[in-house]
């Protein structure tokens, strides 16, 4: 009997639960989206998705790789981070911008300051700025859906809005049969895949819910329509799968509560006043800002603490 | 289980001051024998569990890694237990005390705090609910279970000496719901004033801070003790082992405790001699089924590895796990995601990566702040964490830190 016994520090047994497997899991939750887009404009959607994944974890592996780090492309981040940049671009941009948005995401963004869990700003969405304001004209170059009649270039449906849409469109906005980017017309897709996220727990349901909320109260204040608001842009994706990076939104439920209701309001600002029609990518990347401040503000109560000072302020 | 070949009582097994040892090399003893005398106040008597012979005094090493001394002693197998032992007198407070300190009853929940102190609360007037922890929220142990099952009328007989004696008006006993059958079998045996709680499985539920909450919505402040809340927390098997000691006088010498893991032959709940070699009881259980990669003192949420099987059984041992070598490495861990979960499953609601992040960063302040030294080193946080990092043991050097002012 030799005596090599392990000795570690408590606790000796871990949850069966892994990066890996929440990545893995949002990636699954993005595929309804990815159908949809298919579906929506045909397999050009799919081989731009392709390509960005693809770009995004070559990035990670080769800076990795030339920085003599680990390689953590097995825990999927990289994959997340390439569906979310696909589906912000339109099906008809050229591959090598995809190429230049995956470069800025995941080696400007993710890598330089430090890599996953690292980044103050979600990769996925300064990518999508980053193209939007260098390649203005071909990221809002929206084609119509394939089965329209032309595949020319159509507004997307919150540029339309400020003067035709009428309401009975609603189910053309949930379905995503118009024009727009990949993966974000189609809200029905994101629902689906949004509910899978909350259902398994990789996501609370507070930012999306808050953020959506916040949207639709102000939507009505200000006399648009609320669900065209909500069905239409980048809101459903950005609300269910880019808000709720882990990395760069806050802890705390009292912390996602804000950070909805302070996503809201910028992005109706946006919507509103702004000469842009869409705010959300902007909305999402003021919040990632301030995050590490809403969450030195919203710390959960300790046990025995909060009464403690309760008691000295009687 | 039969007696081992031999016993190796250590003087500290219990929170405070170790044991004197009171035998010397060649001594002959009895069962319930005093064999170290209790070093202070905050201290235990420790006993024999065996008659038979000393056979030397030697240095071995605590779970928490320190030099211990103990006593090593042959028994002779007649099992002949000292003329001494009788059942005590007890007729008021100062002579239950007094009882409890001479059995050297120690927290058997896995704290090992010495009983007599904590039946000695310094607002006693104060004191209105006895709670006894059955919760036994750590994953495999079933301990508590069989104590509840087998010794009900000792725990009902504790329970009301501790209420008579210190005037306590209540008794809550918490039970997480998976144990239908100490459930059912208290609540037909309880007498007024005492009271079943079915509670959710969910650890920690038997740390005592949460069980308060959960029992009686009461918050123990920081720092404080149950006391302060007018509780006081005994575990099951402690007030059952009051109740036996009242009514046979044989001190603390034997231990209901599981054995169980992955590579455990024969799994089961076993009672034995405090002190004997942890390879004495493996080989009881039917042995290992391959080589033991990490075998431990208590649950794999809180308990400590032991390094050599030569280990003894100890008085606040609840359970002895062995596990293989696959299960005893744990994941290479890898960036925090910043996901949260430490944060939200803290039974304290502590943020468990920012004091982490505090602690490498060596901010003491902000570890005051977030008041790191609350920490229990439940685990919780290590255990969901995706990235599998160990933020407890990360923890519990920053509370080392605060301590030394900013020294790692």
């Amino acid at each position: 009997m030799d005596n090599k016994l392990i000795v570690t520090a408590a606790p000796h047994i871990t949850s069966g639960d892994s990066t890996q497997k929440i990545m893995g899991r949002v990636c699954l939750a993005l595929c309804p989206a990815l159908v949809a887009s298919v579906i929506v404009f045909g397999i050009n959607a799919l081989i731009l998705t392709a390509v960005t994944v693809a770009a995004c974890v070559f990035f990670e592996w080769a800076y990795c790789k030339l920085m003599g780090r680990e390689i953590p492309v097995a825990d999927l981040s990289a994959v997340v981070t390439g569906m979310l940049l696909a589906f912000n671009m339109p099906a008809t941009l050229p591959w090598w911008m995809a190429i230049v948005g995956a470069f800025i995401a995941i080696v400007i963004i993710k890598q330089l300051f430090g890599g996953l869990g690292y980044n103050f700003a979600n990769p996925a969405i300064v990518g999508r700025i980053a193209l939007a304001v260098g390649f203005a004209s071909r990221m809002a170059n929206y084609p119509k859906p394939v089965n329209g009649i032309d595949a020319l270039a159509s507004a997307t449906p919150l540029a339309v809005e400020k003067g035709v849409l009428g309401a009975g469109e609603y189910v053309t906005l949930l379905l995503g049969n118009h024009g727009g980017v990949l993966g974000e017309t189609c809200a029905l897709a994101i629902l689906i895949g949004g509910c899978y996220l909350i259902a398994t727990k990789v996501i609370s349901p507070m930012i999306p819910v808050s953020y959506l909320a916040t949207v639709a109260v102000l939507s009505l204040i200000g006399g648009y329509d609320p669900i065209v608001q909500l069905l239409s842009g980048g809101l459903m994706l950005g609300a269910f799968f880019m808000a709720t990076d882990y990395v760069t939104s806050p802890t705390t439920d009292k912390g996602k509560l804000i950070a909805g209701i302070f996503m809201g309001v910028v992005t109706c600002a946006i919507r509103f006043f702004g000469t842009m029609s869409e705010g959300v990518s902007f909305a999402i990347l003021l919040m990632n800002l301030v995050t590490p401040y809403i969450d030195a503000l919203t710390r959960q109560d300790k046990l025995g603490i909060a009464k403690k000072k309760k008691e000295a302020a009687k | 289980m039969p007696l081992p070949s031999r016993i190796v009582l250590s003087m500290g097994q219990h929170i405070g001051a170790p044991a004197a040892p009171q035998v010397a090399k060649g001594d002959q003893v009895l069962v319930g024998t005093v064999v170290g005398k209790a070093g202070g106040f905050v201290s235990s008597d420790i006993h024999s569990g065996v008659s038979g012979t000393v056979d030397s005094i030697i240095t071995i090493t605590a779970p928490n890694g320190a030099p211990q001394t103990a006593v090593v002693i042959i028994p002779d197998g007649k099992q002949t237990v000292d003329p001494a032992i009788a059942p005590p007198t007890v007729t008021d407070l100062k002579s239950f005390q007094d009882a409890v300190r001479a059995s050297g009853l120690v927290g058997l929940g896995g704290a090992g705090f010495p009983t007599a102190v904590k039946l000695s609360p310094k607002n006693l007037d104060e004191i209105d609910t006895l709670l006894i922890n059955g919760a036994e929220c750590e994953p495999y142990i079933t301990s508590d279970n069989r104590c509840f099952l087998e010794d009900t009328q000792y725990i009902l007989d504790g329970i009301q000496a501790v209420m008579k004696y210190l005037e306590i008006p209540r008794c809550i006993i918490g039970i997480e719901g998976n144990k239908p059958e100490a459930i059912a079998k208290m609540k037909s045996v309880a007498t007024a004033g005492i009271e079943v709680k079915e509670l959710p499985c969910r650890y920690p539920q038997g740390a005592e801070k949460v069980l308060i909450e959960n029992c009686t919505g009461r918050e123990v402040p920081f720092p404080g003790l149950p006391s302060d809340v007018g509780v006081i927390v005994m575990n099951v098997t402690s007030v059952a082992f009051v109740g036996k000691y009242l009514a046979t006088g044989m001190p603390l010498t034997t231990k209901r405790l599981t054995v169980d893991g992955d590579i455990i032959k024969e799994p089961k709940n076993v009672e034995v001699v405090i002190g004997t070699p942890v390879q004495e009881l493996m080989d009881f259980c039917g042995g290992f089924t391959e080589e033991p990669g990490k075998v431990l003192y208590g649950g794999p949420m809180m308990g400590n590895c032991i390094a050599d099987l030569s280990q003894p059984i100890l008085k606040n041992n609840n359970a002895v796990l062995a596990f293989s070598k696959k299960m005893a490495q744990l994941p290479k861990p890898t960036n925090c995601i910043h996901c949260g979960r430490c944060t939200n499953a803290c039974p304290l609601g502590l943020s468990a990566k920012e004091i982490v992040q505090a602690y490498n960063d060596g901010n003491v302040e902000l570890l005051i702040e977030l008041n790191a030294d609350l920490c229990m080193s439940c685990g919780t946080c290590s255990f969901v964490c995706p990235a599998k990092r160990p933020l407890a043991p990360s923890i519990a050097l920053a509370k080392i830190m605060m301590k030394n002012g900013g020294k790692k």
